[in-house]
């Protein structure tokens, strides 16, 4: 494909859908298909034929609507006349047996569904700022066509004709652009140290290893428009010299897998991905690696040597993948929202998305936001929206009229804000703050039923099993500390342990090998900070504030006494 | 066929052996598709024996303790066989707050199968999965490959209760 047929398929498509009367996306992500979006999208495809509507409404599947706790949800956009603005209405809970009449009083009559559907004008949506989710809803994420019509390869496109690889990179740091999978690195300059490592031969990987427990983000993106990462991926493949990437996806995301899987020969067929792309110098080859369950492969060296088939342990750096990486290359890893954040900002210039954000924190990031918030779902926002922005305007607030406790950013490397922070701007900076961290984006909201320690004592299980055991302080580290956390939550600990545990939390900080280690106190540091009177309460007075933890029978031991 | 001969012999003509050969090939019989090649052993035996092991070590020219090494390693590869049908309960964060415990819990009562057991009839396997990214439809549990999403343990205990009839 050529810069010519690319515009021209693009246009094609877009003149399709201009033509449609109502075009209707099911979203067809993991969780609404668990709710049975697969049957909804073949009953309204049945039900628009047997209208006769074949022609005037498209019926296609299409990625993350957003509300995903209230699926399957449904969105239609409809025209009145050829010229007329698009009007989209969002339905949620739809079932199968709801479609025959969206089809008749919706899509025939006009009347839309009163009992499903949701005000598109409520902050969860009208808040929004989309860069890396622009498409969902849009684009129907298994046909290139779809994507195509969306500009996607057009930035790839750009960047191969109009501009310079040193171009590119500046592009990427004029934007500001920072790692989204959590440490915030400026992406432009990882990329121009890879541009400058020595060797010709380098490697491009997109790390998919979404392991943080509540985080979806990556999921719902690669899901929900494949092509834009490859295409990231492919722009960054140009700016530092590689002509091979890897896209290394966990293997519990099977659609995620598919969806790649699918996009990746549909481009390759095409000619945007391969040799000579857009008739250019440039090659691109992206290969699939499934990861098969280790959360230690997030880190970038473990998932180098699970790329290259070992066990997914990590080594001491420097030296830094960007000069020694996969097979010893130069290597450029960044995330799925980092590559999904580059097609547009090579196509719109870097001062793009500067435009958007606080300072140090340029653009926006996708939450996944869980727990006990009234909207559940994914959300994508300008960085420096605060907390109770999020939370309560977007989130709706608290279910059930219950009192908000914490947030949880960061996962089990990450740690909990509590309420007296809540206008606290959410960015890079502002969080480490606070004493948690961006993370790769789930945001789990915590109301009064949730007990402190035994979250941060089910944060350090997971950090204890998934610790790969190569280095003493982690692999040792985490035993002691999940063992001390369980007895605190029993009622057998004493204060002694709690100053244990702050001590062990520094040890371990300082001493392990890889962010795991270094991360698995964070959630009992930032708990022990910021919720002290429920630790003291289960080791002075046996008592779980939240009524979660029971208590096991017996005195605890004096501070002091030793352990086995 | 760079696989060592006497293969029919030693797989006492499995034709699933002749499959995982194909998936080396396809990988070029490449140590570093040592991931890949295990994926494509698991779907066609359902978990990794020993025999199948040893046959990836020479397929792939790789010591078997580098292997095992991989396949004990992953969570996601099994080295015991499981039973005809699996629940697997998520303990995400957002499961986990809105009660994934429960039902395993409800699950180890009623079966007698704790988290990675097997009921002794061979019907039920228990598993845990540590977050499947639809958090939205908290607790989560997955009856055989498939999503069950806001379960309770009454719900989940029902929609096993049939796998183990006789």
């Amino acid at each position: 494909m050529n810069a010519d047929e690319l515009l021209a398929a693009a246009e094609r498509e877009a003149g399709k859908r201009g033509a449609a009367r109502h075009r209707v996306g099911v979203c067809c992500s993991a969780g609404c298909l668990a709710l049975g979006a697969g049957q909804v999208k073949g009953a309204l495809q049945r039900g628009v034929a047997e209208a006769g509507l074949d022609g005037q409404v498209e019926v296609f599947g299409t990625g993350c609507l957003g509300l995903c706790h209230a699926g399957a949800l449904v969105r239609v956009e409809s025209r009145d006349g050829a010229s007329g603005p698009a009007a989209p209405t969002l339905y949620q809970r739809v079932g199968v047996e709801d479609a025959a009449r969206l089809v008749r009083d919706h899509l025939l009559g006009g009347v839309p569904l009163a009992d499903r559907r949701v005000a598109l004008d409520v902050p969860f949506f009208a808040r929004q700022q989309r860069v890396v989710t622009s498409g969902f809803g849009a684009l129907d994420p298994e046909r290139l066509e779809s994507a195509l019509a969306t500009g996607a390869y057009q930035g790839l496109l750009k960047a191969l004709t109009e501009l310079t690889p040193q171009e590119v990179v500046g592009e990427i740091s004029r934007s500001g652009l920072r790692g989204r999978g959590g440490a915030g690195y400026p992406t432009g300059l990882k990329w121009s140290t890879v541009a400058k490592a020595h060797g010709n031969q380098k490697v491009v990987i997109c790390n998919a290893d979404e392991g943080d427990p509540g985080a979806f983000m990556d999921r719902s993106v690669l899901e929900g428009d494949p092509h834009r990462v490859l295409e990231g991926m492919a722009i960054a493949g140009y700016a530092v010299g590689a002509d091979q990437g890897y896209v290394y996806i966990r293997g519990e995301y099977p659609l995620a897998i598919a969806r790649l899987r699918t996009a990746i020969e549909q481009a390759e067929q095409r000619g945007l991905l391969g040799q000579r792309i857009f008739e250019t110098g440039f090659d691109f080859r992206i290969d699939l690696r499934i990861g098969a369950g280790a959360y230690v492969c997030g880190e970038e060296t473990a998932l180098i040597a699970s790329v290259e088939g070992r066990r997914g342990t990590p080594r001491t750096r420097p030296p830094y993948p960007a000069q020694v990486g996969l097979w010893g290359l130069p290597t450029l890893i960044n995330n799925v929202e980092t590559f999904g954040s580059v097609p547009p900002v090579i196509r719109n210039g870097g001062a793009w998305l500067a435009a958007m954000g606080t300072e140090g924190s340029k653009g926006t990031k996708v939450f996944a936001l869980t727990g006990a918030v009234v909207n559940m779902g994914l959300v994508e926002v300008p960085m420096g929206m605060t907390l109770r922005q999020i939370i309560f305007e977007l989130g709706g607030g608290i279910r059930g009229g219950r009192t908000f406790k914490a947030a949880q950013t960061g996962g089990p490397s990450g740690g909990c804000i509590p309420a007296p922070y809540l206008d606290l701007p959410v960015d890079y900076e502002s969080l480490l703050q606070v004493g948690t961290y961006m993370g790769s984006g789930g945001l789990l909201v915590l109301d009064d039923t949730t007990c402190m320690v035994d979250l941060a004592s089910y944060f350090m299980e997971f950090c204890r099993d998934e610790s790969c055991g190569k280095c003493v302080p982690c692999r040792a580290g985490t035993v002691q500390m999940h063992a001390l956390l369980r007895a605190v939550a029993e009622g057998r600990g004493t204060e002694a342990d709690l100053a244990r545990l702050e001590e062990l939390a520094e040890l371990l900080k300082a001493t392990s090998l890889c962010g795991l280690g270094q991360g698995a106190p964070g959630p009992v540091a930032s708990t022990l900070r910021h919720f002290r009177d429920e630790y003291l309460a289960h080791v002075r007075e046996r008592r779980c504030p939240a009524g979660v933890c029971r208590m096991a029978p017996g005195r605890p031991r004096p501070a002091g006494e030793a352990r086995r | 066929m760079s696989v060592p001969g006497g293969d029919a012999a030693r797989t006492g003509g499995d034709t699933r052996f002749k499959r995982l050969d194909a998936a080396m090939r396809r990988q070029q019989y490449r140590a570093d598709a040592l991931l890949e090649v295990l994926h494509a052993a698991q779907e066609l035996f359902g978990f990794l024996p020993e025999q199948v092991l040893a046959h990836v070590a020479r397929g792939l020219a790789l010591p078997l303790s580098r292997v095992y090494g991989v396949a004990s390693f992953y969570n996601l590869f099994r080295l015991a066989p499981r039973g005809r049908h699996d629940c697997t309960v998520c303990l995400g964060t957002a499961c986990w707050v809105a009660g994934g415990r429960d039902l395993l819990a409800g699950l180890e009562e009623a079966h007698g199968a704790g988290p990675h057991q097997t009921t002794p009839d061979g019907q039920l396997s228990v598993g845990v999965v540590r977050c499947i990214g639809t958090c939205g439809l908290a607790p989560v549990a997955i009856l055989d490959g498939e999503i069950a999403g806001g379960q309770t343990r009454d719900s989940l205990l029902r929609r096993v209760k049939g796998w183990r009839a006789p």
